[in-house]
């Protein structure tokens, strides 16, 4: 009995603390007419838990280092400019939560990290509509966990001279949650190196200048419903596990050396529901093992498809491939571990008993992507009479594309896929 | 040799075979434009016919028809005529004829639907193909007598230039994949009108980046400004040489 009275006089006091403490929070205004006009000042009033009301305004206060767990609300699109010499904010404390904050004109340097927005060493921290503009990197974030930055915009690189780096930096941490951001005109969109645990869902990486996604050693991350289009070089993700990218699009990343995805040494990872539309090369697999592409749509890539004989237990099913100038390329001996129930709109064989998947198999691999694999410079010949002879003859008796690489069960029409999500409505 | 040269334009014009060709081409671009969506992929499959059909029907159709007209060549030879003017008035009228079906057939088609620079590309470098392979035919028959051999010579001449060469360049290729092949493969696509023409029309669309390298290297030489200049005179050196070493021939030719 004397126990279960001492539990609940506990209980009634640490809610009477939190009441107290909730009535403790305050709330301080910082305004260029009110009576606090600088950040910093009410950064050292302020205790954790506090909310700092920032006003409209553009605030020029140099390197901005927050050091306490409290909400910064941006009322009225306040603007916290970094004069193109520092970086604008630093937070290195737990529970922070900023919304409705511009930055912009962060420093840039070739010797440190100058970040619009620096978080380092934390966790619980949330960004939330917050944009970024001009930076040099746009967000960093520095061994932290459990962040959110949920439907910011980042854009950098208007101005001429200006270097730009990665617009969502992180590096070192694990949880995070990347929503509905919108980066552009960086160098690398979103860069992860030894990012684990972490969802990357419907964001917009467009027109950065090398990669759209960039990560390393990033292990167990989910990527979801996010659009990747225009980029320098497209998609780039190596040394990683357990990679999950489900309803991406990957669009337009076109040049000699873009590619829709590189998967390098990529292993145990799923790419599901995805589309690979307009890409030189959709997705390029080096050293990449037991991967799992399945339900994806390639249309109108150069190659859909190069996957290096460095690669084991690949599997390929259930994709759609359509009016792709290659649908796949390798360099070697390669073996898949299936590569069975595809639709290729270049097949050409029957279906007699009328179930749908076709009666002869179909080799994917041409006689010309063989060619110009080993020799480059055999692109000279591209799409002459001599190269379709050759295809024709070596499609009709196969004696030099590798034996094992073939469809044994092509579907003969498109197969429909469920990928009608949000990322349709950018096709 | 203006009446000459009106007389043969217009007796080829009137000939069943190039109103057929003309038909063809354009019944065939038309089709591809209204059964395709987008324009550039039309383009590339014209691009392909082009490439294969124009050579083919500008050297047999003129070797044909100088073999064909030889009696008529040699009374016109009796006249009062510079036999130069005579040879040069048979090639323009040939090869205006010739251009003229190739406009009708593909370049109004092409003019209708996609008027861009690529198809701008796409109809110059076909009129070009025609009368460099007049050109070429005009070579080849002056030099043989026989009218079996010369139309099989024309034949040869075409496998050449489509299908062997490519296969001679791939054979080359292969030997001396250890080399840096820039320089040659620039030397070796200025050998060939029709590979000239295929690179610089591929050049012109979105596909050149699946070229990798090897696209980077043929912009240099054969796009933009400077580019455009080397690859127009090289097409027309590929009409004017074999033209005037054939007017050369003619000119001391025992008819």
């Amino acid at each position: 009995m004397g126990r279960v009275f001492e539990f609940k006089i506990g209980l009634l006091l640490s809610f009477l603390f939190l009441i107290v403490s909730l009535g403790n929070a305050a709330t301080i205004v910082v305004s260029p007419k009110g009576q606090e006009k600088v950040i910093s000042n009410a950064f050292e009033i302020a205790q954790n838990g506090d909310t700092l009301i920032v006003q409209s305004g553009v605030y020029q206060e140099g390197a901005m280092i927050l050091k306490k767990g409290i909400t910064i609300i941006g009322e009225g699109t306040p603007v916290i400019d970094g004069q193109n010499k520092f970086e604008n904010l630093l937070v290195e404390h737990d529970n922070v939560r900023i919304q409705g904050i511009v930055f912009k004109n962060s420093g840039s340097s070739s010797f440190t990290d100058i970040a619009a927005l620096k978080i380092k060493n934390s966790k619980n921290i949330v960004i939330e509509n917050c944009v970024f503009e001009n930076n040099f990197f746009g967000i960093h974030t520095i061994n932290s966990s459990y962040i959110s930055y949920l439907n910011n915009e980042l854009i950098s690189g208007m101005t001429k001279g200006k270097p730009s780096s990665n617009g969502i930096h992180c590096w070192k941490s694990n949880h995070l949650t990347l929503k509905n951001n919108t980066v552009k005109g960086h160098r690398d969109g979103i860069y992860f190196e030894f990012v684990t645990q972490s969802t990357i869902e419907n964001n917009h990486s467009v027109g950065n200048k090398r990669y759209g996604l960039h990560f390393m050693f990033s292990h167990d991350n989910l990527y979801k419903k996010n659009e990747f289009r225009g980029n320098g070089a497209g998609v780039a993700v190596m040394y990683s596990k357990r990679v999950h990218m489900i309803n991406n699009l990957f669009a337009e990343n076109w040049g000699n050396a873009a590619y829709g995805v590189l998967l390098k040494e990529i292993d145990d990872s799923k790419i599901e529901n995805n589309i690979f539309q307009e890409n030189t090369i959709a997705i390029l697999a080096d050293g990449a093992n037991r991967i799992q592409i399945f339900n994806n749509q390639f249309t109108k890539n150069g190659w859909a498809l190069k996957i290096q004989a460095s690669c084991s237990d690949v599997e390929l099913n259930k994709n759609n491939f359509i009016a792709n100038t290659f649908d796949l390329a390798t360099n070697g001996n390669l073996v898949m571990k299936s590569m069975d129930g595809n639709y290729w709109d270049k097949y050409e064989g029957y279906d007699l008993n009328k179930d749908g998947v076709g009666d002869v198999p179909y080799r994917p691999i041409t006689f010309y992507s063989l060619i110009i694999e080993r020799n480059p410079g055999a692109l000279m010949l591209f799409r002459s009479f001599f190269v379709k002879l050759m295809d024709k003859a070596e499609s009709v008796f196969p004696s030099l594309t590798p034996e094992n690489l073939k469809d044994t069960a092509p579907i003969m029409r498109k197969i429909k896929h469920s990928v009608n999500d949000t990322v349709f409505k950018y096709q | 040799m203006k009446k000459v040269v009106k007389y043969v334009a217009f007796d080829i014009l009137r000939n069943k075979i190039v109103i057929a060709y003309m038909l063809f081409l354009f019944v065939f671009s038309m089709g591809l434009f209204l059964m395709e969506e987008v324009p550039e992929k039309s383009l590339m499959s014209l691009l392909t016919l082009n490439l294969i059909l124009v050579p083919l029907i500008s050297v047999m159709f003129s070797t044909i028809y100088i073999y064909n007209s030889s009696e008529f060549i040699e009374l016109l030879a009796a006249q009062p005529i510079r036999r130069k003017s005579l040879w040069l008035s048979f090639f323009i009228g040939l090869a205006s004829a010739l251009a003229i079906a190739f406009f009708i057939g593909c370049g109004i088609p092409i003019l209708l639907f996609s008027a861009n620079s690529v198809g701008i590309t796409m109809i110059i470098t076909g009129l070009l193909l025609s009368v460099i392979f007049v050109s070429v035919s005009m070579f080849s028959s002056v030099y043989i007598k026989d009218k079996t051999k010369g139309i099989g010579v024309a034949l040869l001449i075409w496998l050449y230039f489509s299908l062997l060469f490519d296969g001679v360049v791939l054979f080359v290729l292969f030997q001396l994949l250890e080399y840096p092949l820039e320089k040659l493969i620039i030397g070796l696509s200025i050998l060939n009108p029709i590979d000239l023409v295929r690179i610089i029309s591929l050049l012109k669309m979105d596909v050149s980046a699946l070229m990798g390298a090897t696209s980077a290297v043929f912009k240099q030489s054969f796009a933009g400004n400077i580019g455009s200049i080397i690859s127009f005179v090289v097409l027309l050196l590929w009409m004017v040489l074999p033209l005037y070493f054939s007017v050369r021939k003619f000119d001391k030719k025992d008819l």
